[in-house]
């Protein structure tokens, strides 16, 4: 039974878990400068890895496999990864190892001292991150990636208060209550699954689920669960703070990755466990809740005062787009894999947009000294690169070709004109054109003017990592056929309506 | 109704009552001293239904270590409380609690949907319980079958302790935390430090021991030893030694580090990460435990003790 035992190039699956949470380990134990040395040498090897991962699964033309342990589920725990795994965890340690290598001036041990609180946290969280987003892209067991939940909300919360000022604190806390109520609701309806089927193991569980009273409890907590974490309209209180107060390389990683988790775990949860569950009624209801965290979290971008709040608020907007996809994709019409295909798209135009554009807001705070949005006048003389990085990454935002962020938002687009949904049409226009007002807040000003006057220059090293990150982004608009092989490899059939 | 019933019945009515009084009490002490109450009843009912590996970690980690971290957090409020008092309106309390008992009457009416009895892996697992050696099904779950999340777990403790460890100030960062303790030694305390300590480690490492075949392991095992070491700290007879010793850092990575050799080992000698050799099963299980449980008797005192909070010397 495919599934079940381990396939070629599986062992893979587990190295890209263990390697993270060894250098973890590892520097935890040795500390100081070897702990930034030990994560700089890791995030390198976690991109090949990746890659050879994604490799194999569009080799092989289905998920691939690694049982843990040799106990095969229902016992043990199988890792499973897909072509949404496979580029998923690409983009993970390809981000990763940007903001890493984006971190090292602001997290270097001082001279003279074995160990500082800054950089020995930032580096030994951040491999935290790392392995426990592995974990929710690759595990096929329901209470594992309950274990892998916890392991990211660890790993992630303190990197938001880093810097220790009072208000740093106050939004690290909101943002663990948040997370800590998605895990316990999370957990309940793993519970009631288990209750009801004896096996926690995704690809079991689609074969027994029925529609019953149990099952519709566990998804609607499950769900409630995970859109707190992923801070879907209206739960998305805490993100502004805690994304604009973490350091630079933190905000990207967040942004970028950690909210995507339990969207991942949304999609493996309604369309790889539930598949088999009449859903009509609660996927329009997300797409709902979808299209009004795009227009509210617009609005609200357009009246920020400060940089990094602007583009927090942006990522309300976008996240808002990750669930325009499941009413379409799920449905099982012909238009399925157009918005399948955009919805992924989205996901990772998103991830590398704003994680370049988080780095470039960072440079701009640190050089002018401040990151007052009406007073980033001449910021484009005096920084042309991050400048052009904010640009480019708001193109992906806006949708405008070419870019991922276009494929996606016109693949979402056609996927609802052939639907029939026109309400998501037009949510995907109006979001356009709001995310063109914000862009065009930051860059009408930093466009403008003679050249700022600047406290330090930043390093061209960092400014051409927030650069790259961007221009990824840009070029997922002309992504080759492969790619789009990949990612629609193993996806379950969709039973039709 | 037979006697046994009876008390079924009166703890059920105990558990609630002592629930509903800990949501009502006002004073934080009050209210964590209801919730340590509920974790030990708590670990009654497990007994009473046979789960007693589960009552033993509900008794240790529910009871024990989360009130003690409950009531240290509540004496560090109350020195910086500012006594403001926002009490929510009326109408918003009647809504919460009319959404919360709703959301009780319907989990509480799926419960009772769940086939009887429920679908179980407990024959596959009591049928898989002589590839591991063990004779405790629970133990082999933990450190077998489910290893991966049993080591996954261990690494969310050292996520735990570095977070706690990052809200230092960063001149106190290689100093040692202060733990909670007795303001000067107190006779009886440290007596009775002096007294229980010495028990209970053997009685951890006893637990750790049987938990091989008997009900117990290394998380029972560890809690219980972590209780010892912070009763010394709290007694005064011992202080927490400072975040960057060397023998603490290893202490605490002394369970994952011994977990993950072994299960890249079993890549090596079984063919698959995690797996254990069957010859060889039983010793590593209990290699893996020890250190294990080494790693959570240090991990929790320093839970508790918080962050560093002097000078390195």
């Amino acid at each position: 039974m495919p599934g079940f035992a381990t396939t070629t190039g599986g062992v893979l699956l587990i190295l890209a878990i263990l390697l993270p949470v060894a250098g973890l380990t590892a520097s935890l134990a040795l500390g100081g400068r070897r702990a930034e040395w030990i994560a700089l040498t890791l995030a390198p090897v976690g991109v090949l890895i990746a890659l050879a991962i994604a490799t194999n699964v569009l080799a092989s033309g289905a998920p691939v496999v690694y049982i843990v342990g040799g106990f095969a589920p229902p016992l043990g725990i199988a890792l499973r990864a897909d072509g949404f795994s496979a580029i998923m965890l690409l983009t993970t340690a390809a981000i990763i190892s940007a903001a890493c290598f984006f971190a090292r001036s602001g997290f270097a041990t001082p001279k003279g001292e074995p160990e500082a609180r800054a950089p020995f946290t930032f580096w030994t969280l951040i491999q935290g991150l790392f392995a426990a987003l592995n974990i929710v892209f690759l595990s096929g067991d329901l209470f594992n990636l309950f274990v892998a939940l916890e392991l990211l909300t660890f790993a992630a919360v303190p990197i938001v208060c880093l810097d220790g000022r009072p208000e740093t604190l106050v939004a690290a806390l909101r943002y663990l209550l948040f997370a800590l109520f998605g895990s316990v609701f999370y957990l309940l309806g793993v519970g009631l699954i288990y209750g009801a089927y004896g096996t926690l193991d995704i690809l079991l569980l689609a074969a027994r689920v029925k529609p019953e009273p149990a099952v519709y409890a566990a998804a609607g907590l499950m769900t409630a669960g995970l859109l707190a974490k992923t801070a879907l309209f209206p739960l998305y209180l805490w993100l502004p703070p805690a994304h604009a107060n973490a350091p630079a390389a933190g905000s990207a990683v967040l942004s970028a990755l950690v909210v995507k988790a339990p969207f991942f775990l949304l999609v493996r949860l309604w369309f790889d466990v539930l598949p088999k569950l009449p859903s009509e009624t609660a996927m329009a209801l997300l797409a709902a809740l979808g299209s009004a965290a795009i227009l509210v979290g617009s609005v609200l971008a357009l009246r920020q005062q400060r940089l990094k709040l602007l583009i927090a608020y942006s990522t309300v907007a976008q996240i808002g787009y990750l669930f325009l996809m499941f009413p379409l994709a799920l449905g099982g019409g012909a238009w399925s894999m157009d918005a399948w295909i955009g919805g992924v798209m989205q996901t990772l135009s998103h991830a590398f947009a704003k994680a370049g554009m988080f780095m470039a807001a960072g440079l701009a705070a640190q050089s002018l000294g401040h990151d007052r949005i009406k007073d980033l006048g001449g910021l484009g003389r005096a920084m042309p690169m991050t400048v052009f990085a904010l640009g480019i990454g708001g193109l992906s935002l806006m949708g405008l070709p070419p870019s991922g962020g276009f494929a996606a938002k016109w693949l979402l687009l056609t996927a609802s004109a052939e639907a029939g949904q026109w309400v998501w049409v037009a949510v995907i226009l109006a979001g356009g054109l709001l995310a063109g007002g914000y862009v065009y807040r930051i860059l009408a000003p930093a466009l403008s003017g003679e050249p700022a006057a600047l406290n330090s220059a930043p390093a061209r090293s960092r400014e051409a990592i927030a650069l790259a990150l961007t221009l990824v982004a840009l070029l997922l608009g002309f992504a080759p056929q492969s790619f789009f092989s990949l990612i629609e490899i193993g996806r379950l059939p969709v039973v039709g309506p | 109704m037979n006697a046994l019933g009876a008390v079924d019945l009166g703890l059920a009515l105990l558990v609630l009552a002592i629930a509903g009084w800990t949501i009502a009490a006002r004073e934080a002490f009050a209210a964590i001293v209801g919730y340590v109450a509920y974790g030990l009843l708590l670990s009654i009912v497990w007994a009473r239904l046979f789960a007693v590996d589960v009552a033993m970690t509900e008794a240790a980690i529910g009871g024990g270590v989360t009130g003690v971290l409950l009531i240290s957090a509540a004496a560090r409020l109350r020195q910086a409380q500012t006594a403001e008092d926002e009490r929510p309106t009326l109408p918003l309390r009647l809504m919460a609690a009319a959404l919360s008992a709703l959301a009780a009457i319907a989990l509480g009416a799926v419960i009772l949907s769940l086939p009887e009895p429920g679908p179980s892996l407990a024959p596959l697992a009591a049928k898989n319980l002589a590839a591991t050696g063990v004779g405790n099904p629970i133990t082999a779950v933990l450190i077998a079958f489910r290893s991966f999340d049993t080591l996954l777990e261990k690494v969310v403790l050292l996520l735990a302790i570095i977070g706690v460890w990052s809200l230092a100030p960063d001149r106190y960062w290689g100093g040692a935390p202060i733990a909670p303790r007795a303001a000067r030694p107190v006779g009886a305390l440290t007596f009775l430090a002096q007294l229980v300590a010495p028990i209970g480690v053997v009685v951890g490492v006893h637990m750790v021991w049987v938990g091989a075949d008997e009900p117990g392991g290394a998380f029972q095992g560890g809690a219980i030893l972590a209780a010892m070491w912070m009763i010394v700290m709290m007694a005064r007879l011992s202080e927490a030694p400072p975040v960057g010793a060397p023998w603490l850092r290893a202490a605490l990575v002394a369970g994952p580090a011994v977990f993950l050799i072994a299960g890249a080992s079993g890549a090596v000698t079984s063919g698959a990460f995690f797996a254990l050799p069957q010859a060889f099963a039983k010793p590593l299980i209990l290699i893996i435990e020890a250190f294990m449980t080494l790693s959570i008797a240090v991990t929790l005192p320093m839970l508790v003790a918080g962050p560093p909070r002097r000078a390195p010397l």
